[in-house]
């Protein structure tokens, strides 16, 4: 059952206008090659909008609202390609409402509803999907404190982001604590090349960074941060799936081959037809997912919903991504085409949190 | 009804279906009205109809007059829903009940509904459907059977195809072409109650795939139909066979109800899988078998997922029918997967076909063959995708 309110429905047609406005997609290219973290005027705008506190509760400065309302915003993202600190933050804050404590909320939560960037390392160098497989430690010391140290690797927006949740072992056991970026240096930052131009993403080293016990978090929970995650990439990826097939309907009916418009040709119609069931699948699992989070449903229920739209999203766009590459001919092979913006997309989100086989293999568990 | 007097007719629906489910006949049931391809296979399933309509459960809210039961429709949904539910067999005279038994209590004249509608409650008259022509499978109004006016009886010559339970019908509903003038090729047709037992109507059976029986070809050679068996006036019958869709297709309320197949879905694969063996273990703990199984559950939940999106308007901007125009494809090409999957489950017995040794006799096999009749009747799966790529996306004409 999907369950879809009016005021919801109003955020998306007011997401959509927006990131229509302002990051038409032919202005991508300009984004990449432009090669700052961010565009602050862009950012302020989004600040001024509330989105930054979409899920922050009301006396921390938010909308105190739900996390699965943000969903129509970053499907409206997907679909121009946007890339901004919004995903990264919007987790950031998701993991100081779940696990952290009074004190750590009031300190953070009104910094990011204002426009404050934060973002959550949690991946290491195996590039393993377990997020309780960490070899970071976090170590005390004689006077009471702390000493984080350890490489992350995929945290995105990490040059511009004021403060840092990582995930660390505490004598065996996992923790997530706060780094402010002020007790790092440049040099402890490295950008690294992802096949998605569009991302800014950073691999991290935390050598004997002092961490005070008040930045420790008192819960550790990977399991709702995965889920969250999950279902804000699978809203991003439902939006990219549409935008694609929006470009190669585009092309199937102004492109002309042998006198005639390639889109009447039956080789690529049929398979923009599967493209299009794919687009409308995933988006179907992907408000599905928003619902089961929203209403609040079992945690199986909200795990199943979530791992069905990841899986959907993963297997659909990446594969409308290559499909969109093929029908555009000896132009799909360049990198002018659009095509290869949506596909990168696709594979970078595709590689996110587990891809279709280990969704399926999640699932499996979960049906059966 | 308030919602007490609801459950208690459930209640009493329930306990009915349980005492009266037939024990199983030892043979082979057919899917579908569409599948009934011998007399015993038949006879059972009119006992089964002629018991259901005696209790009261079918046509409840046809007018009593007629032999109805004169009820609010509800009853009769709470009753199709119980039957599916206690999976009883399905009715047969699905036709009748559910396509000519509506059409002519809405536009046939007081002898007409005197004459057919208890009859076809009771399966007492089966009614069988005269549309499609072997040279014109989905182009309707093409149809070129030609029923010439002599005296008070139309001559009917040509052929239809395609006729469930041709063999047993006693009625049909049957469009023809009356005149070949006219301005465009609809205006020419007519819709008849043709009686099947008039001499020159000849339905002879097709064997399928599944080496069964089911459908016919109807031959008419100089059969004379009585002329006040016509529906509708001469020329409208265009409008009175797209009427019948309406109905067929359930667009449009007052079928008499039960059910007119055997359900089969994801629940059943799952139990099969867990039932069946490959190699000695239950095919579910094989782990590429449950990764495919595991795509097929995907599948199944996302068909009912976009069935839920399609009711929100504010998720359906961009391409508003997509979901509605692709259901008859997606649902039909899933089921011939999982049943195909089926019969992966069963190691080398996956090779055997209707028999005792069979798994479940052989069902699965023959749903198998059986699902292309719905991934081809209609319009193609390949037709759907072009449907669907020049009337959703837009796309130039193939």
């Amino acid at each position: 059952m999907i369950v879809f309110s009016e005021e919801q429905a109003m955020l998306l047609d007011t997401a959509n206008e927006f990131c229509q406005n302002q990051a038409p997609r032919s202005a991508v290219r300009d984004v990449i090659n432009a090669g700052t973290a961010m565009d602050p005027a862009l950012w302020q705008t989004m600040v001024d909008l509330g989105w930054l506190g979409i899920s922050i509760p009301e006396s921390y400065g938010g909308l105190g609202m739900n996390l699965a309302d943000a969903v129509p915003i970053f499907e409206a993202m997907g679909r121009q390609l946007m890339d901004t600190p919004l995903l990264a933050t919007t987790l950031a804050a998701q993991v100081l409402i779940q696990d952290g404590s009074d004190n750590q909320k009031s300190t953070w939560l009104p910094k990011i509803s204002a426009g404050t960037i934060a973002a959550v390392a949690y991946q290491e160098n195996d590039g393993n999907w377990d997020l309780g497989a960490i070899d970071a430690v976090l170590t005390p010391t004689d006077s009471g404190e702390f000493t984080l140290s350890g490489t992350k690797m995929l945290v995105p927006d990490a040059e511009v982001a004021e403060v840092f949740i990582v995930s660390a072992r505490l004598q065996g056991k996992p923790v997530w604590c706060l780094v402010s970026s002020e007790s790092l240096e440049s040099s402890q930052f490295e950008r690294e090349t992802v096949i998605d131009e569009t991302r800014h993403s950073y691999c991290v080293q935390f050598s004997d960074v002092a961490v005070s016990p008040d930045d420790v978090l008192p819960l550790c929970q990977f399991h709702p941060f995965e889920m969250a995650s999950m279902m804000l990439i699978a809203a991003e990826m439902s939006g990219g799936l549409a935008g694609v097939l929006e470009v190669v309907v585009d092309y199937l009916n102004t492109r002309k081959q042998f006198d005639k418009l390639i889109g009447s040709y039956q080789a690529l119609k049929h398979p923009t037809v599967d493209m299009l069931l794919g687009s409308e699948l995933v988006r179907s699992t992907v408000y599905h997912a928003a619902t089961a989070w929203r209403e609040n449903e079992s945690a199986s229920a909200v795990e199943t919903a979530i791992r069905m739209a990841k899986c959907c999203a993963s297997e659909q766009f990446s594969e409308a991504g290559d499909r969109g590459i093929q029908f555009h001919g000896g132009f799909g092979f360049t990198y002018d085409c659009d095509a290869q913006l949506f596909l990168r997309r696709a594979l970078w989100s595709q590689y996110q949190l587990g891809d279709e086989r280990y969704q399926r293999q999640k699932l499996g568990g979960l049906f059966f | 009804m308030n919602p007490a007097e609801i459950d208690e007719f459930r209640v009493q629906v329930r306990a009915w279906l349980s005492d009266n489910k037939p024990a199983d006949p030892g043979f082979l049931l057919p899917e579908t009205f569409m599948e009934v391809g011998t007399d015993q296979q038949f006879e059972f399933l009119r006992d089964w109809q002629r018991k259901v309509f005696e209790a009261g459960y079918l046509g409840m809210s046809w007018p009593e007059a007629y032999g109805g039961g004169g009820q609010p429709q509800l009853m009769q949904e709470i009753v199709n829903q119980e039957m599916a539910v206690a999976r009883v067999p399905f009715v047969p005279n699905t036709i009748g009940l559910n396509w000519a038994g509506p059409l002519i209590l809405d536009m046939g004249s007081e002898a007409d509904k005197n004459r057919y509608i208890k009859n076809i409650l009771s399966a007492e008259d089966i009614w069988c459907q005269g549309f499609s022509e072997p040279d014109h499978g989905s182009d309707l109004g093409n149809a070129q059977v030609r029923a010439v006016k002599d005296g008070d009886e139309y001559v009917v010559n040509g052929s239809k195809i395609w006729t469930s339970l041709g063999s047993y019908a006693k009625y049909m509903i049957l469009i023809a072409r009356t005149s070949t003038e006219g301005s465009n090729k609809y205006a020419g047709l007519s819709f008849f109650l043709a009686p099947m037992t008039v001499s020159g109507i000849d339905p002879t059976p097709i064997k399928k795939l599944t080496g069964e029986y089911g459908f016919c070809q109807t031959y008419f050679d100089d059969a004379r139909i009585p002329a006040d068996c016509m529906l509708g006036q001469e020329g409208e019958g265009w409008s009175v066979a797209m009427k019948t869709l309406m109905f067929e297709r359930g667009a449009v309320g007052g079928q008499a109800g039960g059910l007119s197949m055997m359900d089969l879905n994801i629940n059943d694969i799952i139990e099969l899988a867990r039932r069946a063996t490959r190699n000695g273990q239950p095919a579910i703990d094989d782990p590429l078998t449950r990764d495919e199984l595991t795509k097929l559950v995907l599948e199944a939940r996302g068909n009912g997922l976009m069935g839920s999106k399609a009711k929100i308007p504010a998720l359906n901007q961009t391409y508003p029918t997509a979901v509605a125009m692709s259901s008859k494809l997606r649902g039909s090409e899933l089921k011939r997967k999982m049943t195909r999957f089926a019969l992966s489950l069963q190691g080398a017995n996956g090779a055997r076909y209707i028999s005792e040794q069979a798994m479940d006799g052989g069902k699965w096999q023959r749903s198998y063959l059986n699902a292309f009749s719905a991934t081809i009747g209609g319009g193609t799966s390949q037709i759907q995708k072009n449907i669907l790529g020049e009337r959703v996306l837009g796309l130039p004409k193939s």
